[in-house]
């Protein structure tokens, strides 16, 4: 059994909170540079360039690299070994996500009573938290925030098996179509095929964290992915809508087994601003 | 590379407008308000009730953006434009009092590109997720209304050279469907 305590996992939020939003990946420049080389389009080319330079800057001056500094997602992978010490992990969650988000002047865009009164909460809690209990005695937090622009463009199809491949195919595609320039193109369309209704969306999430355009390990998932790069990108959206050859730069799936009746499929969009950071403490 | 851009001043009048063609890359400098979601719902319950609005809104511009906040001897923090067809529906109601110019991205609803030409109007984009770049060109930012709604108050802000792209002009333009055409295979 090991240890570890609540403020130690509050201050590593906090971290990943801030440097989330002010540092792009490394995965993601590289993929928008390769983009901005191939765009045939000169305002989708132009549009390339101020993202390059808009990373440069957040990471120079600690700014946010958008304004809308997201929903914090969190996914723990905590091992069975662990013992978490000095508090509630819940509230060690929430406190590091008020720290990160208050002191790095970030924007906090949650609010109460959606339907109604949408009152702020202020420090932008609550977090999303998804936890995993895996083997060994390590915790793994990945921090991803997430702007509400992509998320609103997010959708979940409950084809049934009937439609086969071509189905999910077209389902998707007709999603990244009809989110055109609101989801912040070059975007990175996260699937999930499988599972539940709810098992699904979750899954279409996790598929945003893989490094920017490495491919699913099962060879038939990866040709899918392929396929629908490809098909998305000759829709013509181009970066920001304006047109142009590049409208995602990566497709990510990840697939589960599902119920014989059922074939869910879900499209979670990233904008271009891809920001999650992670440590296993 | 795109073409060079045109220099161009917020307040507008109609001569301003009519110079503005769609796909034409633009500076703005100049006065432009900021309002989004909440901020439009509480402009046009006020037009409905018959009460003045919080600014003179004749001529003016609005960007939909709710920046993060500013640190201590900053004008502003990041400041990037949010998606505009959420404020499709209080629109046409702000172009018919004289609103002549919006700032945002992603495309618009078939209403409103309908009131931009009937009102003779400019919707422009400017670049979602360059909220750090876009933050350079603001020189001034001062809360002028529903300062309790936070990252959605109306802000009054003092621009130099904020980049934009007409997308829909008065002659019926529309940037993303002429980009379909362009580049869609």
């Amino acid at each position: 059994m090991r240890e570890i305590k609540a403020s130690k996992i509050t201050e590593a939020i906090a971290r990943l909170c801030q440097s989330a939003n002010f540092e792009l990946g490394e995965d993601a420049l590289t993929a928008l540079k390769k983009a901005e080389r191939e765009e045939e389009s000169p305002l989708g080319k132009e549009t390339l360039r101020q993202l390059l330079e808009n990373a440069r800057i957040a990471r120079e001056e600690s700014l946010p690299l958008c304004q809308d500094c997201g929903t914090a997602v969190m996914f723990l992978e905590i091992g069975q070994d662990v013992h978490i010490v000095g508090g509630d992990l819940n509230k060690a969650i929430e406190k590091g996500v008020s720290k990160g988000y208050t002191e790095g002047y970030l924007r906090k865009s949650m609010v109460r009573q959606p339907f109604s009164a949408r009152i702020n909460t202020k420090d932008n809690t609550p977090p999303i938290i998804h936890t995993e209990i895996v083997p060994g005695d390590h915790l793994k937090i990945t921090v991803m925030c997430k702007g509400g622009g992509a998320e609103n463009m997010s959708r979940l199809g409950m084809l049934t098996p009937g439609a086969g491949r071509q189905g999910i195919i077209d389902f998707i595609v007709k999603t990244v179509d009809e989110a055109g320039g609101k989801s912040c193109p070059p975007v990175i369309v996260g699937v999930g095929i499988g599972g539940t209704a709810d098992k699904v969306m979750e899954l279409a999430k996790r598929a945003l964290l893989r490094s920017v355009g490495n491919p699913n390990p099962d060879a038939e998932v990866a040709e899918l992915e392929r396929e629908l790069l490809k098909r998305i990108n000759d829709l013509g959206i181009g970066p920001g809508g304006l047109g142009g050859r590049v409208t995602a730069l990566a497709v990510h799936a990840e697939v589960m087994p599902a119920h014989i009746a059922s074939m869910p499929v879900a499209v979670n969009m990233q904008c271009h601003s891809t920001r999650h950071k992670e440590v296993v403490l | 590379m795109a073409d060079k851009p045109l220099r161009i001043t917020s307040p507008f009048s109609d001569a301003d407008i009519a110079k503005l063609k769609t796909g034409a890359s633009v500076l703005i400098s100049g006065i432009i308000y900021v309002g989004r979601d909440t901020a439009h719902r509480r402009l046009v319950q006020a037009l409905d009730k018959g009460e003045k609005l919080p600014f003179d809104i004749k001529g003016q511009t609005i960007y939909y953006m709710g920046p993060s906040p500013a640190r201590p001897g900053q004008v502003i923090g990041s400041a990037g434009p949010t998606t505009s067809s959420r404020m499709d529906v209080f629109t046409p109601r702000l172009l018919q009092v004289g609103l002549k110019a919006m700032i945002g991205k992603g495309d618009r609803s078939p209403a409103v590109r309908e009131a931009i030409k009937k009102y003779r109007a400019v919707y422009l984009v400017a670049t979602g997720g360059a909220a750090a770049l876009i933050s350079k060109s603001i020189k001034k930012s001062e809360t002028i209304a529903y300062e309790e709604l936070g990252a959605e108050a109306v802000l009054k802000l003092t621009v130099k050279d904020f980049p934009a792209i007409v997308a829909n002009d008065i002659y019926g333009g529309d940037l993303f469907e002429q980009a379909k055409a362009q580049y869609r295979r």
